[in-house]
């Protein structure tokens, strides 16, 4: 046989052979079965779990339904944007996506691609269970588009007790409080805010906390809806308090991610860090228990709130299976499920405490935060898709990521009434 | 003549397919994309295909506006990222092939060292290096390199890297350098090898220096080799992305941002599909202002050979 | 002109060339250090303080969990779609390195009127930013879906006996389609010809036109002179191609996870990116996933890398 046909003919019988054997590797092609697609960018850590707590609890009242679990993870949620962006508007939504209580929603033109959620919402009686600071957060053009499972808390001060004890200090209740802190920790080589901004989210989330806190929850409400306007003098000393809590922070902010930075706080080399209660799961993750919490100066009282939801597409290809999901997930069941180990509070209002002491090392801070839930006045989190549409939201955060570095308050205030304008609420 | 003209038709379908799918693929979507930079899509998954001219090319280049800012930002970290990352690569490959060349014990082994990075993928890269060029702080010490550079005694060569905004981006360039420098060497090791002794000789004897013979004789001989170089690392220097997202993000006031990673995030974490893609066709002229007269003029030296 | 001292200043230029590729070495070799030492710590022993330090206790848990997942911990490891990987890497390897070699011969030994300007605009394409045109992209291959859905579904419901189960839905992955391995095979085939062909003009162009016009002469088609006289010496050409594509497809993530979405048949790539946390890393398990998919490509650098040297003296890469 000339060379090249005995190549040929190697190739050949090599590839059917091979063929041959990973089919067997192959499972056998299932019987068809239902199945669940849920979509999300929880890849790790206390999301997963919590979210597994949840698939248990759905399949133990669905059993025989297949959960595939679609995630995609990294940029924050860009990448999962990215492909559900392509699959919603190529016609092959999942069965239901993770999606931001609040204006986030806008972002799936949920006329077009949602399905709206008003008849589930009084057959599981919900509008008597979820608060309705909560419930006027999730209605957009008059309907429901999603069912929320949790709450976050994004105006949290994590504070390392040993640190503070060690040079006399309580956690500061105002701005001028903070300042006085900060120098008495940085005359000690200590951090003072220990910050990560590589993500690019993290420095406008910390600003939020620091434009409520200067503002009040009605003022701070009012930019979202154009009855505060950018221009106040108020927003200028909210750019001036930050401006002078920056010079506090580690000079590699850069390079860290919040978590990155996280770890000089554990380590006992920084003091404090602002940033939303996921840190307590990951704490917990890090086998760190030393640590306080209140809220960053000016927000006594305020809860920046943000909040999961689970959406249903339309055309989904398990219709049904995506609503017994989404009644687990607004369940009594499926939310003790998922928070604990989620590190967040229920969004319904009747989660029993205890379930939280499966996850004992963020329990006390999770009551704790269940009670201010109960009291404090309600305010959106802008950086996590509950208080302006997305395209906002994301100038937003391009705007206070170069504040960050050029301080020039005058200009970042000016872009950010732009901003506001761009959006369509300002005029 | 008979076979000549079946041959043609033959030669014309076999390079349909490809000439199609190039057509639909890469023309057609440009086209798609030009059409909707000129309109106001922004917010939502829906299509708005309002025309509204040139505004959203206006907001790129507009100093005043937020989108003017970061853009113009990522016009000067690209140049300065390409102009950097090829000078590096191109000097380092050389020099390390020409030191290659000097007959070395063990020259399969430095060899494979120096051009492994290149089967690494890009993500895998930033993620370690971002690692290594992590500064550190003034409370909690060095870190990464900073770390190294103190402990060997050159602690004077610390620096804040990416997260110094006036390095900024010039500190990826090191990365993108260390996994793309083996392929330069590589193809000047090739080149250096194809060049007969008898060019060399013949200038030695006629007196000539080892640096005059590399200055005079071999450089402009491995001139096609530069070019092709510059053509194939100036193109993943253009687009690069997934180094940038991995290593730095778009960094403080954006030091480390880039064309690519802005479009990818104004579409799709901002929803602003117009300013997307008119950032992508922006993009794609400057390629082309560099491009274009590559192959015109690489098209002229064949049509002469 | 005394031998000792040339001698003594011939060593001395040799010791200096030999230390500076060993810090050349070093350089190169310092990242794998930190991304295998990372691998083999434990969870709470990584941070940026620490790393330069050898880990206290080499184990290989985390290379355990990059490979296998953690069902509890929400991410699916690099086992399921490792195989994605090679059933993606391997024919669009090979195909797109086949059209390239065509393209590259039609275009330098049979140009018609307008074949360079062809290969210019060709060759711009290269330089889309694909981030551009992924939503176009998923549109055009759901068109195409409509003609080649059908096919899928045939050949995935192809009886056969039980043992070869598995086979028909292997193959009906290989059809172009949204969604599949073949339409992943599709995309990386296109958006492949322009760097495929332009190495293989080069190479083609370096070809003495004299070998194409004996054979020519000697009655030869085109068809012809492709499989006796330029397939044969195309060897060097393919090697280089092969690598560069193989690497490029190998760690592509885009297309990966927009093109194929349903996470049994992505690439494992996109594997390797959920191992991150949206919000929490595990820079151990990371490190060691990252480590375990640079592998196969690492792999068939070192078998193949001496033929890349060769293939590139063969002036594939040539202006």
């Amino acid at each position: 046989m000339s060379r090249s046909k005995r190549w040929l003919s190697v190739a050949g019988s090599l590839l059917i052979i091979g063929s041959v054997v990973l089919s067997a590797c192959q499972p056998a092609a299932p019987a068809v079965s239902q199945k669940l697609e849920f979509f999300s960018w929880w890849t790790a850590g206390g999301e997963a779990e919590g979210l597994n707590g949840m698939y248990e609890v759905y399949k133990a009242e669905n059993p025989g339904i297949e959960i595939v679990n679609a995630t995609v993870a990294g940029g924050a949620g860009t990448n999962a944007k990215a492909v559900l962006a392509t699959r919603l508007t190529g016609g092959d939504p999942p069965d239901s996506f993770q999606v931001h209580a609040g204006l986030e929603v806008q972002t799936y033109a949920p006329e077009q691609y949602l399905e709206p959620l008003d008849d589930l919402y009084a057959s599981e009686g919900w509008d008597k269970v979820f608060p309705s600071d909560l419930l006027t957060l999730l209605k957009y053009q008059d309907h429901y588009w999603s069912v929320p499972v949790n709450i976050h808390r994004s105006n949290v001060l994590w504070y390392n007790k040993k640190v503070l004890e060690d040079n006399g200090l309580e956690p500061a209740k105002t701005f001028d409080e903070f300042f006085a802190a900060a120098d008495t920790l940085k005359a000690k080589g200590i951090i003072p805010l220990v910050m990560g901004t590589k993500d690019g989210w993290e420095a406008g989330h910390v600003f939020e906390d620091v434009l409520a806190g200067t503002l009040g929850a009605d003022a701070y409400r009012g930019l979202w809806t154009g009855a505060t306007p950018w221009t106040d003098a108020k927003v200028t000393q909210a750019l001036e308090n930050y401006k002078r809590m920056l010079s506090y922070v580690n000079e590699d902010n850069s390079a860290l991610t919040w978590d990155g930075a996280g770890q000089y706080l554990i380590d006992g080399q920084g003091a404090m860090m602002i940033m939303g209660d996921w840190t307590a799961g990951w704490f917990a993750s890090k086998k760190y228990a030393d640590y306080g919490w209140a809220p960053p100066p000016g927000t006594q009282g305020i809860f920046v709130a943000l909040s999961d939801s689970f959406a249903l597409p339309k055309g989904a290809k398990n219709r049904d299976s995506a609503l017994g999901w989404l009644k687990v997930s607004g369940s009594q069941d499926g939310q003790e499920a998922f928070n604990p180990k989620k590190g967040s509070i229920c969004a319904r209002t009747d989660c029993a405490n205890d379930a939280f002491k499966t996850v004992p090392e963020t329990y006390e801070y999770l009551t704790s935060a269940a009670q201010d839930w109960q009291r404090d006045q309600i305010v959106p989190s802008v950086v996590h898709g509950a208080a302006s549409f997305e395209s906002w939201a994301t100038e937003y955060k391009d705007i206070i990521a170069l504040f960050v570095q050029s301080g020039d308050v005058a200009g970042t205030q000016k872009s950010l009434q732009q901003a506001c304008v761009n959006a369509g609420i300002c005029k | 003549m008979r076979r000549l003209t079946r041959d043609r038709i033959i030669s014309i379908i076999l390079i349909l397919p490809s000439v199609l799918c190039i057509a639909l693929f890469v023309y057609g979507f440009i086209g798609y994309t030009v059409f909707v930079s000129f309109t106001k899509w922004s917010g939502q998954l829906i299509p708005d295909y309002t025309v509204v001219g040139l505004s959203n090319y206006q907001r790129l280049f507009d100093i005043n506006d937020v989108a003017g800012q970061r853009f113009l930002k990522d016009l000067s970290n690209t140049a300065w990222f390409t102009v950097l990352f090829l000078i590096a690569t191109i000097v380092i490959g050389f020099l390390l092939a020409v030191l290659l060349d000097q007959r070395i014990r063990a020259e399969g082994l430095f060899r494979n060292i120096y051009l492994f990075p290149i089967a690494i993928s890009f993500i895998v890269t930033g993620v370690v290096w971002r690692w290594m060029l992590a500064p550190g702080t003034e409370a909690t010490g060095a870190a990464g390199v900073n770390l190294l550079l103190e402990r060997l005694g050159l602690g004077f060569l610390k620096s804040g890297w990416y997260t110094d905004p006036s390095i900024g981006i010039k500190a990826v360039v090191i990365a993108a350098t260390w996994q793309m420098s083996g392929y330069t060497m590589a193809l000047y090791l090739a080149g250096l090898r194809s060049i007969p002794d008898e060019l060399r000789e013949a200038a030695r004897v006629d007196g000539a220096s080892e640096f005059q013979i590399y200055r005079y004789v071999v450089i402009p001989l491995l001139w096609p080799i530069t070019l092709s170089a510059v053509i194939i690392l100036g193109h993943i220097s253009l687009k690069i992305f997934d180094l940038i997202v991995a290593m730095t993000g778009p960094g403080t006031g954006f030091s480390t941002d880039v064309p690519a990673l802005f479009m990818f995030d104004t579409t799709f974490r901002g929803n602003q599909f117009a300013q997307g893609a008119s950032i992508a066709i922006v993009l794609l002229l400057m390629v082309a202002v560099l491009v274009v007269p590559y192959l015109s003029y690489s098209s002229r030296r064949e049509a002469e050979r | 002109m005394t031998a000792q001292p040339i001698r003594k200043s011939v060593r001395r230029s040799r010791l200096l060339i030999y230390l500076f590729l060993i810090v050349a070495a070093a350089f190169f070799l310092l990242p794998v250090y930190v991304l295998v030492i990372t691998g083999f710590k434990s969870f709470q022993e990584v941070s940026l303080a620490t790393m330069w330090n050898p880990p206290s206790a080499f184990s290989l848990a985390s290379f355990q969990k990059a490979w296998s997942g953690s069902e509890a911990e929400g991410f699916r490891g690099l086992a399921g779609n490792f195989l994605n990987s090679v059933y993606l890497a391997v024919p669009a390897t090979l195909l797109s390195a086949i059209l390239g070699s065509i393209n590259g011969y039609i275009l330098s030994k049979w140009k018609f009127r307008g074949a360079d300007t062809l290969f210019s605009l060709m060759l711009f394409g290269m330089f889309i930013p694909y981030q551009s045109i992924l939503i176009p992209l998923v549109r055009v291959l759901q068109y195409l879906t409509i003609v080649t859905g059908p096919i899928v579904e045939a050949i995935a419901s192809m009886p056969v006996p039980a043992a070869l189960s598995g086979l028909p839905p292997w193959l009906a992955g290989f059809v172009p389609a949204y969604g599949t391995i073949g339409g992943l095979i599709l995309v990386h085939v296109i958006y492949g010809i322009p760097i495929t062909t332009l190495i293989f003009r080069n190479y083609y162009t370096a070809v003495p036109t004299e070998l194409v016009e004996a054979a020519k002469l000697d009655g030869a088609s085109l068809l012809g002179i492709y499989r006796w006289v330029l397939f044969p010496i195309s060897m060097p050409g393919f090697v280089v191609v092969l690598i560069w594509q193989f690497t490029s497809i190998w760690n592509d993530f885009l297309f990966g996870v927009i093109v194929t979405s349903r996470p049994a048949v992505q690439p494992v790539t996109v594997a390797l990116n959920n191992l991150a946390g949206s919000y929490i890393v595990e820079w151990n398990v990371q490190m060691a996933g990252a480590f375990l998919t640079a592998l196969p490509t690492l792999l068939v650098y070192i078998l193949l890398g001496r033929f890349f040297m060769r293939g590139l003296l063969a002036g594939s890469l040539k202006g």
